[in-house]
């Protein structure tokens, strides 16, 4: 019998860290102010403890030094999960991160596998400016060889994190400063959640409304509001950007008809233009309005908390969006 | 806990306040106009952070890096420089800032997460605050670089942390200066930690100083909370980097009395015997305090009357500060590019729509 128990977002990560850990001596973990400090965010807190200074690694301030050396560590038969503390310094090492670990196995014809997770987290939500909250996930999709998750939930983020540890590609894992003291279930009893899998966060007929992590739960309350309309939005939650599993998408597309595509990332040349073009190139017929996105304004993000939210995406906006869709005037 | 510096640290005050035989000559020779505006810095720079603290805990601030420890560092190095040279400090720098000119309102506004806070009067050559870490470094060697073929005078300076000499970007900069025999001076505050970790665990040299000799320029440790060997040793490196003399190395060993932020809680990672050590025998202001009132230069009474007029100061910049009307929400866009793409002026026209909706 599966027993539900009720942990944050953070809590649920450091226990996939953890169980993956525990299963497999080679699971280090490298990054900084990870050991006793227990992680900026809190997520690694207990690991020193429980596993030591040889698999819990802080390191010196030096992002494509040891993301580079877990490269290497992989390479050669370890798992490193490496903590970049924030997704805008993944930019300091993004050599290693793009052109050697997504490239590595095709440019060795095989032989060389990377089995490295790169945990950071990124979005915005707390006044942290322009090199602190930024959304980077369409970054790394761009490029082939790289598997990209992005979590919304407790659940979704302690499985995804071991189904990641366990695969033998580079994985990018970005989880959500806001997210972390978020609660949600999750099972006692040991789970993995597949990469490329979507999921339906909330089911209706009206219209579809595809999302990832915290822009996941600003969708759910337009759901809330639009449903005080009498409109049932269905949300989807992509969970992965790569793989993407435009299936679950094109099923609910045959079933509403209408698209709103909602993400935290600026609006121009993110993921959101993908899945519009893709929609209309295999789901045209079903469509009975634009597919429309709602991005952040094409700025740099402001460091002014008000300013800040007016250039993210708001509940309103989603809402907007879909009233939109619906040809209801806003 | 001091071992692997003293032993190679230019020190002229000690931390009990006295001035060392090397130091001496270098005393003897300042005016006391000279020896009382280190005091009045140092300690006007002190209240002014302490003062950030508060705003910040009063939520009139957004996060804050408070540098407490490290004024005699700060003091010392700026009050080195002339109006002519080109200022590159992290996030921790504000000592550093309103030294060289830097309105206090302007400081302010930046922490209260406003962009005007950014921008320095006319003529005074101070960039913003470097964040990502080391970023900064080789900005200041390029604008070194720029100097040397302008054929102007100005030197470079780049203000960093001990925990900024393991980027990339420290090495490339340094090896830069070094081949191009720029006028740069990279300063580094050594304050023990880079959030949580020791300088120990951040690189395995024994000093920061050390690291410039295999760049083939001076590397100088200096005891940081003595802000007459600071100054001297700036002055020194800025000399020679106008002469043409090439680019220098110096650490500044000093202490981060407080937390790395405000968001930060320091007492989980460093042992209370070392902090109690910095902050009751080796404090920057106190020792130079301690020495100006054995030499007679300093009394209670006027020790107060400072500190009065710093208060005074602090508060009137504080508030106008927050009086300045915050930007309408169309500021987003205002230095995205210096004419806006059609694209962008179709956004910002979309958002003058709903102006107000989110904006407090
Ligand atoms: C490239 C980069 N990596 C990580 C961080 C996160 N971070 C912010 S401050 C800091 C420590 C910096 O220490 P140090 O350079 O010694 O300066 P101090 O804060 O002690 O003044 C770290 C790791 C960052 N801002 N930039």
């Amino acid at each position: 019998m599966s027993t539900k128990r009720v942990i944050t977002y953070a809590e649920a990560i450091n226990e996939a860290l953890r169980e993956e850990m525990k299963a497999d001596p080679n699971v280090i973990l490298l990054g900084e102010d990870i050991g006793a400090y227990g992680g900026v965010f809190k997520v690694t807190k207990g690991l020193l403890d429980e596993f030591g200074s040889d698999r819990v690694i802080d390191t010196p301030i030096s992002e494509t030094g040891f993301t580079g050396a877990g490269i290497g560590a992989a390479m050669t038969g370890m798992k490193p999960v490496v903590e970049i503390m924030w997704v805008d310094f993944t930019l300091v090492a993004m050599d290693q991160i793009l052109n050697q670990a997504a490239k590595m196995t095709y440019m060795s014809g095989g032989q060389t596998k990377v089995p490295l997770v790169i945990r950071t987290q990124g979005g915005g939500g707390r006044g942290n400016a322009a090199q602190h909250s930024q959304s980077l996930e369409t970054m790394f999709a761009h490029v082939p060889g790289l598997k990209v998750v992005v979590p919304s939930t407790p659940y979704d983020a302690k499985g995804l994190l071991k189904s990641s540890i366990r695969e033998e590609c580079p994985v990018i894992f970005i989880e959500h400063k806001m997210l972390y003291n978020q609660k949600g279930e999750v099972p006692s009893e040991e789970y993995f959640i597949p990469l490329g899998q979507a999921d339906i966060k909330r089911e209706g007929k009206d219209v579809t409304i595809v999302s990832l992590s915290r822009m996941v739960h600003f969708c759910l309350d337009a759901a809330r509001e639009l449903q005080n309309e009498g409109i049932e939005a269905e949300v989807i939650d992509l969970r992965t950007l790569v793989p993407l599993d435009l299936e679950l998408v094109k099923k609910s597309v045959q079933k509403t008809h209408r698209l709103v595509i909602v993400h935290e990332a600026t609006r121009s040349y993110g993921w959101g233009a993908e899945v519009a073009a893709r929609i209309q190139e295999e789901a045209f017929d079903e469509l009975d309005a634009p597919v429309l996105r709602v991005g952040a304004e094409d700025v740099p993000i402001p460091y002014n908390l008000n300013l800040e939210k007016e250039m993210l995406p708001q509940v309103r906006d989603i809402v907007d969006a879909a009233r939109n869709a619906l040809y209801l005037s806003v | 806990m001091f071992n692997q510096w003293e032993s190679e640290w230019v020190q002229y005050i000690t931390p009990e306040g006295e001035i060392t035989p090397t130091g001496e000559k270098v005393w003897d020779e300042k005016s006391t106009e000279e020896k009382l505006r280190f005091y009045r810095w140092m300690t006007f720079i002190r209240l002014f952070d302490r003062k950030m603290v508060v705003l910040q805990r009063q939520g009139r601030i957004g996060t804050y890096a408070p540098l407490e420890g490290q004024e005699a560092a700060q003091v010392g190095s700026a009050l080195a420089l002339k109006q002519e040279d080109w200022v590159f400090p992290s996030y921790r720098d504000h000592g550093v800032a309103m030294i060289v000119g830097m309105p206090l309102t302007q400081i302010i506004l930046y922490w209260a997460g406003r962009v005007e806070g950014c921008k320095p009067p006319e003529g005074v050559r101070i960039m913003p605050p470097a964040v990502p870490i080391a970023t900064q470094i080789p900005h200041a060697v390029g604008a070194a670089w720029g100097s040397k073929l302008r054929k102007e005078n100005s030197v470079a300076v780049a203000y960093f942390g001990d925990g900024a000499t393991s980027e990339g970007d420290f090495h490339e900069a340094c090896n830069f200066a070094g081949v191009f025999q720029l006028p740069a001076i990279l300063f580094c505050q050594n304050n023990g930690y880079a959030i949580s970790v020791p300088f120990t665990r951040q690189s395995a040299s024994k000093t920061v100083a050390q690291k410039a000799s295999a760049y083939n320029f001076p590397g100088i440790c200096v005891d940081g909370n003595d802000v007459l060997a600071v100054f001297e040793v700036m002055k020194q490196a800025v000399e020679r980097a106008r002469q043409g003399e090439g680019p220098t190395l110096i650490e500044a060993v000093t202490y981060r009395k407080g937390a790395h932020t405000t968001a930060d809680d320091a007492t989980r990672y460093r042992p209370f015997d070392e902090v109690e050590e910095w902050i009751n025998k080796r404090d920057p202001l106190i020792r130079y305090i301690t020495l100006l009132k054995n030499e007679g230069l300093l009394t209670e009474q006027e020790e107060r009357d400072w500190e009065e007029n710093a208060k005074q100061k602090i508060e009137q910049a504080v508030k106008e500060a927050e009086a300045i009307p915050p930007k309408p929400s169309t500021h987003l866009f205002a230095h995205v590019y210096a004419k806006l793409p059609p694209a962008l002026e179709k956004q910002k026209e979309e958002l003058l729509k709903k102006e107000g909706t989110y904006h407090a």
